[in-house]
């Protein structure tokens, strides 16, 4: 039996992608390998994986776990930690693991069924680890800014770190402080970048109560906008998808309910990494980007080869 | 007016029973959840503090029938800051759990519900985003999801004749 310290040594994980990235946010993905090739972080895809579960568990918790436990026996099959692009998908699968590594009865009932139902069975020795987390952990911030090639420091960004990515900070081994995290500053600053503070930076984009309460969410993300608008900054950058549902493809049907502009690019972290690392924005998939990032990457400076 | 003769004192420990329910009798209303509320901070129809004392009291009907238990937005914020580690965010899934099993359910998630069995995700994969992922030399995507929809079934969340949402 491996060791859980050693699997992620030799810096190979098994992508997860979810139910967000692959159809509203390709650009992300597209940018995360590219930045991972550069970085000599090797990715494992698995194409049977679905849903974490999240989704179902307001509906039913034995769902829930029954859902994200047949993609963790998955990722355990072929033997290298999960990484994950989505910080929800984060959350949910490393809360089911924390639940089904603490609790042996608990894990023996949902593999019964998971047995029973679909042939699987799920025995606690997967580490689910956010994208983010590992280039700031295994990589480390260090060797990011020696491989920079361009300078980014006239860009003045916004970093949103979003909610599960360190909540519930029990689930995560408490490794940063939720209420003054620092990791997504300090990659944004390895890139040469300046990360900029502004009001309720740590505040949730309302994405969990879209499909509820579509009108409390458009609020909660102008709120956002508003103060990283009184900043100037050139870009919001972030690590999760859904976040980016909700600041990016939602930017211009809140700039109607709250009559305001404010033409805020939305960038992932990777892309930021990726121009950084003298990538050509086309290959960071910066077209996707539905609010124009030109005049945003025409401040990069390329330096000479 | 809460009138005692329609209190059930047995409902906060059916909560207590349901996985994330566990520490709800051990909530002291100090408010601290919904004083850092992002989503309080925008309606007023979610008041955490509001809905742990009503489930206290007893008031099943109405927190098992309300809109407000799914206003929620799974921040963590009062998670990690209450005194009483009542775990805010789990407690309302338990309290949604319950709600389901009793046939509340908003039309959004019975949605969702038909949409993960279908394809084993939120978001359907369909030749369009394999095309793409083609052209940008990315794996296509086309695994087993059905087994999503087996164990959705097999719990009785998904039923074969119900299709489309009501």
């Amino acid at each position: 039996m491996k060791k859980k310290e050693d699997q992620p040594k030799n810096n190979s994980f098994t992508l997860f992608l979810g139910c967000t990235v692959p159809v509203r946010a390709l650009n992300y993905e597209i940018a995360s390998r590219k930045v991972a090739e550069a970085l000599d972080i090797r990715f494992n895809d698995i194409p049977d994986f679905s849903c974490c579960g999240y989704p179902v568990k307001s509906i039913s918790h034995h769902a829930y776990l029954l859902m994200a436990a047949r993609n963790l026996a998955l990722a355990e099959a072929k033997g290298h930690p999960i990484c994950t692009l989505c910080s929800s998908c984060c959350g949910s699968l490393t809360e089911a693991n924390h639940e089904l590594q603490e609790d042996k009865n608990l894990r023996k009932r949902i593999n019964e069924d998971l047995y029973r139902w679909v042939g699987m069975r799920y025995e606690g020795e997967v580490r689910v680890q956010h994208l983010t987390r590992i280039l700031h952990q295994e990589i480390g911030v260090r060797k990011i800014s020696e491989k920079v090639q361009s300078d980014l420091s006239s860009l003045r960004v916004a970093p949103h770190y979003g909610c599960h990515y360190t909540k519930p900070s029990a689930i995560y081994e408490k490794l940063e402080d939720p209420e003054n995290p620092k990791s997504l500053d300090e990659l944004i600053r390895a890139t040469g970048a300046q990360s900029l503070s502004y009001e309720d930076k740590l505040s949730c984009c309302g994405g969990g109560v879209l499909a509820i309460d579509e009108q409390v969410a458009l609020g909660m993300a102008q709120r956002k906008l508003e103060h990283i608008q009184a900043k100037k900054a050139d870009a919001i950058v972030l690590i999760c998808p859904f976040c980016s549902v909700m600041y990016e493809s939602n930017q211009k049907k809140i700039e109607k309910v709250f009559e305001k502009e404010y033409k805020l690019p939305v960038l992932y972290y990777p892309q930021l990494l990726g121009l950084a690392l003298g990538i050509e924005p086309d290959e960071l998939g910066l077209k996707m980007n539905r609010i124009r990032t030109t005049d945003l990457v025409k401040k990069v400076v390329r330096r000479p080869a | 007016m809460i009138h005692s003769k329609d209190l059930d004192p047995h409902f906060k420990l059916l909560i207590a029973k349901e996985p994330g329910g566990e520490n709800i009798k051990k909530c002291f209303s100090c408010g601290t959840c919904t004083a850092g509320c992002p989503v309080r901070e925008i309606t007023d129809r979610y008041n955490p503090r509001k809905i742990i004392r009503m489930a206290l009291l007893g008031m099943k009907k109405e927190v098992l029938s309300s809109q407000f238990i799914w206003l929620c937005s799974s921040c963590y914020t009062c998670y990690e800051r209450c005194p009483q580690d009542v775990r805010i965010p789990e407690l309302m899934n338990a309290i949604k759990n319950i709600a389901v099993r009793e046939g509340y359910i908003p039309s959004a998630m019975k949605i969702q519900i038909e949409l993960l069995s279908a394809f084993g995700r939120l978001l359907e994969i369909t030749e369009f985003e394999n095309d793409k992922r083609k052209e940008f030399g990315l794996p296509l995507i086309q695994g087993r999801t059905e087994e999503v929809k087996k164990i959705l079934k097999e719990l009785g969340l998904q039923h074969e004749e119900e299709r489309g949402p009501a």
